[in-house]
């Protein structure tokens, strides 16, 4: 299922906010929302992005769809390199996005038909077309076709989040960044919403770079994972492998802090202690390991040396001074 | 045919809040919903009770019902709801209203939106004792107002309780904030506390503290919790007694040990079902259908329409049988004497 | 595995569908009606609205005396006060003041309609460009707009048509130059509140350009902003308008604007009170009821209109 084919390449992305202070709102410093991330998704795969506050995990996704630029690095789609904010028509066919909040990312004051028209207009479908392709989505997304003259506010959080999917698919995209999709919803409703999907991945070959908070959820849903925390990734691999054999304090930390509803899951928690403290600003992050501030592992050396990426297994990749020393031993 | 209100926890010492037999119908537009079915429960001093159900399925409205914060029209109650001895539904006003805020008392949910961001920490706090001390006619000073604030922000563990209570809301992080609201509850020194959904609008490692807090807190104070979740979870990591709602009704109830190693009731089934697991099974489904519609709920049991196992028996609501120990369940297919398979 | 709702309904379904999803649409309007219908002094104002907007379309038929309106004259029943032949009395000349009023407020309706029919789309479109593409266009047209905004109506009026002739018309044009930047101000504030929506952005990525986001996707939005504050607006520019005509600025006799014929019956103050207090309370009813309506509207949109 993970071809050779690497759909979307990230590197070395960075976005910075300036922060302005004063009378004439003079620049004093930046926020480091995106430090240096690099990912790639293959063709059918579902990657997800996993993270607290702060960890720019948000702010990424909108980089990779085009409703933001990147301060600096490059995102190539299918070897293209799709910089700039204008993004071509041919981009917006090939990635679209689906919204955390199902009920702001609707227009309420339009009906279902006319919101999943918007995309079809732009991509230069002829009007005469649209009838049958809304009808036709709205059954991919398992609604009826009689939705199509809802407004919003009529539908629940699941069909609306329904909708928003048929939206994305409208352009028939390869790529689907999902930005905590069902975090808004119940657990039941969620459910769906995750069968859903996966029967799209499926039947459609599509990919998905899946953006929550939730880990639970990742380790179900998705085949690789990468966790990032204030702007950078710290662990990659596939999710089997993170989960199992998590190397990162942080993942570790993260894992251990997971509510879970069985005995069998508690004994799969790591054995550490709870992270302690809070995250700090992403305008103020500590200097060499970001996450030392919060780490049990902490010891000299960490504040001052910011640690690279290393392998520590079958393309496990973790961003920790420990396997940095063990690399050089 | 109504269903046996249970005994609550065993061997508790004291039983501070009962709710027993709660109706709650609202006046709407489109006719009179009938939300809460019937909803007894116990909780006990010192005891941590989980009261978990997905969004609509009424437990809003029960924690307003207890903590008297229900509009009385449209709002209809009936049944008892008893806070150490003495039924609140029946009392009159302002012997209630003193037991708001002191004796009872809630922690909110969204620590972003449940203080005022144009005050200090410290005046809302020293209104919330202010306001209690005129209700109990108890006269206290400015410096011994501050005093007992500033001992509770110690007690949720805020560091530097001076600056915060000279800090404006905005000023503080998520997770300070919520503290901030559970010193709220316990500044008058509650016996009662309900917690609602706890730390969702907060990173899981801060809810994770935040609940460890809470913990802490019953222990030392001696407190009765009732937890208002939706997530299974953190009712298994903090709670000693869980009730299950669904549409208006507790379907299942035990201490939590008991419901989470043998869920018995089809709906508790199917949440636990729907939950993703930390071991990668993906076994999870959802739910089929909808909540039913308040203003015409099914006969009976409210959650046969979805239910895989409804028979015609279900048409009639079914009490809650025993399954050992605290266990309870309302389901036909619970009854011992029935031969459901 | 599960499956859900069956997906694709046959036409007759659909067709029936249809109509339950229209008919709960007709719903929440009939729900929004009864929610009007419970504040008394909105409905005061509706039907205060649409009597004076029925007298203004009907005047030609409902009045008793339509030759009023003109250079009719009578000067055998000057001055004559109420009555039951003139219900509002006569003028200095011998009109009917009822029938005088009754065209008056077509005077106004026409006032108002061509007001706000020329400011509204302006002032909307100018405060819907500000907020969505902020940057210079933004700054220049707020910035026009403050300028604007701080000078009082009445006094710029006032100049205006003192500069060109006195009339009807100018009148007209001169409250107009006026009144957009109010609604720029207010769809730019609006605009600005709505534009990170989700919406938004899920339509700038599915291509859509920015006319189809500015009018398709905010404007729609904007709408219920919009109607409160056009309801308050027209209460306001009749009594500018009368303001207007009052100090002659306006329409001129033998037209019966409301304003005129106050200013011309207070010469005969106190004794013919009726002939400047009659339009006067005309106009107060007009106002009067368009306030109401307009609160009423605001309450059942819930809308904040600075």
């Amino acid at each position: 299922m993970t071809g050779d084919e690497r759909l979307l390449t990230v590197r070395d992305v960075h976005k910075r906010f300036p922060v302005r202070r004063g009378l004439f709102q003079r620049v004093t410093s930046h926020v480091r929302a995106v430090d240096g991330v690099s990912l790639d998704v293959h063709r059918g795969e579902i990657f997800g992005l996993a993270g607290e506050s702060g960890s720019g995990k948000s702010t990424l996704a909108r980089i990779v769809v085009g409703l933001d630029d990147a301060s600096s690095g490059s995102i190539r789609f299918a070897g293209e390199d799709v910089a700039g904010i204008r993004r071509t028509t041919e981009f917006r066919r090939r990635v679209q996005m689906v919204f955390q909040n199902p009920g702001s990312s609707l227009n309420p004051r339009r009906s279902i038909e006319q919101s999943l028209a918007v995309p079809l207009r732009f991509l230069g479908v002829p009007p005469s077309e649209w009838m049958a392709r809304i009808v036709g989505l709205l059954e991919m997304v398992e609604l009826p076709a009689a939705f199509r003259v809802k407004y919003p506010y009529e539908l629940s959080g699941g069909q609306k989040q329904r909708v928003a999917i048929a939206r994305a698919l409208a352009v028939q995209p390869q790529l689907i960044v999902l930005d905590e999709p069902t975090s808004a919803l119940d657990v039941s409703v969620q459910a769906k919403i995750i069968e859903l999907l996966v029967r799209l991945r499926n039947e459609l070959r599509l990919s998905y770079l899946f953006i929550s908070h939730d880990l639970s959820l990742m380790r179900n849903f998705t085949s690789r994972i990468g966790i990032m925390y204030l702007g950078r990734l710290c662990e990659v691999g596939f999710t089997n492998d993170v989960f199992s054999e998590p190397k990162h304090p942080y993942t570790q930390g993260l894992i251990a802090a997971v509510p879970v509803v069985s005995d069998e899951e508690a004994a799969l928690k790591p054995k550490v202690e709870r992270l302690h403290g809070e995250i700090p600003s992403p305008a103020n992050v500590p200097s060499g390991c970001s996450f030392r501030t919060r780490c049990g592992l902490v010891y000299e050396g960490c504040e001052i040396e910011d640690p690279e990426f290393r392998r520590v297994g079958f393309e496990h990749d973790v961003r920790c001074r420990l396997f940095e020393d063990e690399a050089r031993s | 045919m109504l269903p046996d209100a249970g005994a609550g926890p065993r061997g508790t010492d004291e039983t501070v809040l009962a709710v027993d037999d709660l109706r709650v119908d609202f006046e709407t537009f489109d006719g009179l919903a009938q939300v809460l079915n019937g909803v007894s429960m116990r909780v006990g001093q010192g005891q941590r009770v989980g009261l978990v159900g997905e969004s609509g399925c009424g437990k809003s409205v029960t924690m307003r019902a207890i903590m008297g914060i229900l509009a009385a029209p449209p709002a209809r109650i009936a049944g008892r709801i008893v806070f150490e001895g003495r039924d609140l539904l029946t009392m009159a006003r302002r012997p209630r209203t003193a037991l708001k805020g002191s004796a009872m008392s809630m922690v909110f949910q969204d620590p972003m939106t449940s203080l005022n961001p144009v005050f200090r920490i410290g005046e809302q706090l020293t209104d919330i004792v202010r306001w209690a001390d005129r209700r109990h006619g108890l006269r206290r000073g400015a410096p011994e107002r501050k005093a007992r604030i500033l001992e509770t922000l110690r007690q949720v563990r805020l560091p530097d309780p001076e600056r915060i209570f000279e800090a404006y809301p905005i000023q503080l992080s998520g997770g300070m904030r919520q503290r901030v609201l559970i010193a709220m509850a316990l500044l008058n020194r509650p016996r009662f506390l309900i917690a609602d959904e706890p730390g969702t609008a907060l990173d899981v490692t801060t809810q994770d503290e935040i609940l460890r807090l809470l913990n802490d807190l019953v222990q030392q104070e001696r407190l009765a919790l009732l937890m208002i979740t939706h997530n299974l979870g953190v009712v298994r990591e903090t709670t000693d007694y869980t009730y299950v709602m669904y549409a208006g009704s507790i379907v299942e109830e035990g201490t939590t040990a008991e419901v989470f190693a043998a869920p018995a009731h089809p709906y508790t089934r199917a949440l636990f079902a729907c939950v993703p697991k930390l071991s990668g099974d993906r076994a999870y489904r959802g739910i089929e259908g909808t909540l039913p519609d308040y203003t015409d709920p099914p006969l009976g049991c409210r959650f046969h329409t979805r239910c895989q196992h409804a028979t015609e028996r279900c048409l009639e609501r079914p009490p809650a049988f025993a399954l050992g120990g605290d266990h309870r369940c309302s389901c036909w297919l619970s009854d011992p004497a029935g031969g459901q398979a | 595995m599960t499956s859900g709702p069956s997906p694709l309904a046959p036409p007759g379904e659909l067709a029936a569908v249809d109509a339950v999803a229209s008919s709960s649409r007709w719903r929440s309007w009939r729900r929004g009606w009864y929610r009007f219908r419970r504040n008394p002094a909105a409905v005061a104002g509706l039907v205060m609205v649409v009597a004076v907007v029925v007298v203004a379309l009907a005047a030609p038929l409902l009045a008793p005396s339509p030759q009023s309106a003109g250079s009719f004259v009578d000067f055998a029943h000057r001055h004559e006060p109420p009555s039951w032949h003139h219900l509002l009395g006569t003028d200095n000349v011998g009109r009917d003041v009822l029938s005088r009023v009754f065209f008056g407020y077509r005077i106004s309706l026409l006032l108002v309609v061509f007001v706000l029919g020329l400011s509204v789309p302006f002032g909307v479109t100018l405060g819907l460009l500000a907020g969505y593409f902020g940057g210079w266009l933004e700054l220049l047209i707020m910035r026009v707009t403050d300028i604007f905004l701080a000078i009082p109506a009445l006094v710029m009026a006032l100049a205006i048509t003192a500069a060109l002739s006195p009339s009807l018309l100018n009148g007209m044009i001169a409250i107009s130059l006026l009144w957009w930047n109010w609604h720029t101000r207010l769809i730019y504030t609006t605009v600005k509140s709505l534009r990170n929506e989700e919406y938004i952005e899920a339509a700038r990525l599915a291509g859509a350009s920015h006319a189809h986001i500015l009018f398709r996707e905010l404007l729609p939005n904007c709408v219920s902003v919009i109607s409160v504050k056009v309801t308050l607006d027209a209460g306001f520019v009749i009594l500018i308008g009368a303001g207007l005509s009052f100090l002659g600025l306006g329409a001129q006799p033998p037209t019966p604007d409301l304003g005129t014929m106050v200013a011309v019956g207070s010469n005969y103050l106190p004794e013919d009170w009726w002939e400047s207090v009659m339009p006067g309370l005309a106009i107060l009813f007009a106002i009067l009821g368009f306030n109401l309506l307009g609160d009423g509207l605001r309450d059942l949109f819930d809308v904040e209109v600075s």
